[in-house]
């Protein structure tokens, strides 16, 4: 059997459409299909539309539990993290004005932060442990008369350290502080039941799990009661909380994927979980490979590593045949290693030298045997070029030499 | 990213990568950067009692543009003068390997690096630095 090239092993970046969501996105598109506007009360084509988009929503809301009244279409987790933080922020700012949240959350929860700030709120931004776990005693230490949001994510995106909502929810929940979770990395790979987690905002994506991108949905609990401030204003929508004609296409492309997931998910768990560790048991035994992280509690498809004494950015060129992504932002011009690794207090140098592959659904043996083989190869290759490694080599401690940045 | 064909070329048939005996009389060693920045080169000159680059060796821990710019520069230091060394200039390096704005400073590093090779080999042979020239650390 002969490999397509390169492999795709960035899963947490996005993932391809399943077959099965794609043929049923395309039956809502043409003059034959299901093109109404869902928002249209006067004809076939809306009726049509609508229960396709009804339906969808119910399909999202048994992943999680929840009643399907609580799902609000967005464009994607971007934006339900957007509405969720500015929405509830707004709407309980006469109750307080502190935020708490960690700083390895991703841009659209930290972005959406800053620009809170600007407009006087006060944010405490958590550090992880060093295994990359918020404990619900940080948050518990951190709560104020004043708070009136916590907004955490359930599974980070570089590492896939699982936090324990759950019980942060609980201490939310005793004190009347709206709890916001980012899920676009778990919706999907670990069990979220919503009539049991204490969590008010939930935001998902589509595109993480099989379905299209530029759609995603806000969960947004009705007992107890949570208000949001609508952010896009327009022709009332998703009861007023998010204006816009429904793009019928992705919502029933993601209620495919979020059916598909819900039957699958646990298969597909250990299935994944078999694949890294494959990977990881032909890598591990080199010399100084570090997984950021915890490394048990972890989404299945995710593992992020350090290849001390080699730059990062040069080990994806010579990693050409895989698709992966790198710990160190180089690629973006920033030359800033990964924030999140930073706050995990990975050193920067070991920040720079980190991989993150992620498995999926269409990821084989043969693409994680072959993976192996070529990270072994590239990182071998790349140490023989390394001052730094002749230098551990002859047991130069590099934290005591005085490096001049530049 | 898109590598010029010259970066990739040196990328993947470095030129001259190596270690010498730094401890050597007739041996320059210039190491610049840190790890910490992503990129950390050490730069190797042979000299001989004229003063000619008789050898270069490089070690490269960074991305591509910086691998490929030490590489080159083993290359040209070569049959030198350490005069002659010392005047090339990083954008000679980033025009050659058509390196982007953003990997200037890997040939920022590259001159960086012939310089404390060549101020080393000098302070080795009793020579004092260009006249004026602060004395400074290896580590550049």
């Amino acid at each position: 059997m002969t490999m397509k090239l390169p492999i795709y092993l960035d899963y947490s970046a996005t993932c391809p459409v399943d077959p099965r969501v794609a043929a049923k996105m395309a039956e809502q598109l043409t003059m034959e299909g299901n093109f109404g506007n869902p928002a249209s009360r006067s004809h076939l084509f809306g009726w049509k539309a609508e229960e396709a988009v009804e339906n969808a929503r119910r399909q999202v809301a048994e992943l999680i539990n929840a009643d399907p009244r609580e799902i609000v279409w967005t464009s994607g987790a971007t934006e339900s993290d957007n509405l969720a933080i500015k929405g509830a922020a707004h709407f309980y700012q006469g109750r307080g004005k502190h935020i708490i949240t960690s700083k390895i959350e991703h841009k659209a929860v930290l972005d959406t932060c800053r620009q809170l700030e600007r407009e006087g709120f006060e944010v405490t931004y958590l550090n992880p442990r060093e295994d990359g776990i918020v404990y619900p005693e940080q948050v518990e230490e951190a709560l104020r008369e004043d708070t009136i949001l916590v907004s955490l994510m359930h599974v980070n995106n570089e590492i896939g350290v699982i936090n324990d909502v759950a019980a942060i929810g609980e201490l939310c929940r005793a004190r009347k502080v709206i709890f916001h979770v980012d899920a676009a990395q778990s919706a999907g790979k670990l069990p979220i039941d919503l009539q049991e987690m204490k969590v008010d905002l939930m935001s998902f994506s589509a595109h993480k799990i099989y379905g299209p991108k530029g759609i995603g949905a806000l969960y947004v609990r009705r007992k107890p009661r949570v208000r949001l401030e609508a952010q896009i204003h327009g022709g009332g929508h998703e009861r007023g909380m998010r204006s816009g004609t429904l793009p019928t296409h992705q919502i029933v492309g993601m209620g495919e994927a979020f059916r598909i997931a819900k039957e699958e998910m646990a298969q597909e768990g250990e299935r994944l979980l078999a694949l890294r560790n494959r990977f990881w048991n032909q890598i591990k035994d080199m010399e100084e490979v570090h997984i950021n992280g915890s490394a048990e509690q972890r989404v299945p498809g995710n593992l992020n590593v350090s290849f001390a004494f080699v730059e990062g950015e040069s080990l994806i060129m010579s990693l050409r045949n895989l698709a992966i992504s790198s710990g160190s932002a180089c690629t973006s011009a920033s030359l800033e290693p990964s924030y999140v690794l930073r706050a995990l207090g990975v050193n920067d140098e070991l920040a720079h030298s980190s991989l993150r592959f992620s498995f999926g659904r269409f990821t084989s043996e043969q693409d994680v045997d072959t993976a192996a083989t070529e990270v072994r190869k590239a990182v071998e290759k790349l140490r023989e070029l390394s001052p730094l490694w002749d230098m551990y080599k002859d047991g130069v401690d590099l934290n005591k030499i005085e490096w001049a940045a530049h | 990213m898109a590598y010029s064909d010259k970066v990739i070329d040196h990328y993947e048939h470095p030129r001259n990568v190596g270690r010498m005996d730094d401890k050597a009389d007739n041996v320059g060693t210039g190491m610049v950067g840190a790890p910490a920045c992503g990129d950390v080169m050490r730069l190797q000159i042979q000299v001989s009692e004229e003063g000619v680059i008789e050898d270069a060796k490089f070690k490269t821990y960074g991305c591509g543009s910086a691998i490929a710019s030490s590489s080159l520069l083993t290359e040209w230091v070569k049959g030198k003068t350490i005069d002659e060394a010392e005047q090339i200039k990083n954008t000679a390096i980033a025009e050659e390997l058509a390196l982007p704005p953003v990997k200037i400073h890997c040939s920022v590093l590259a001159e960086d690096a012939i310089k404390a090779a060549v101020r080393d080999i000098r302070e080795k042979r009793g020579e004092s630095a260009n006249a004026g020239e602060a004395k400074e650390s290896a580590a550049g």
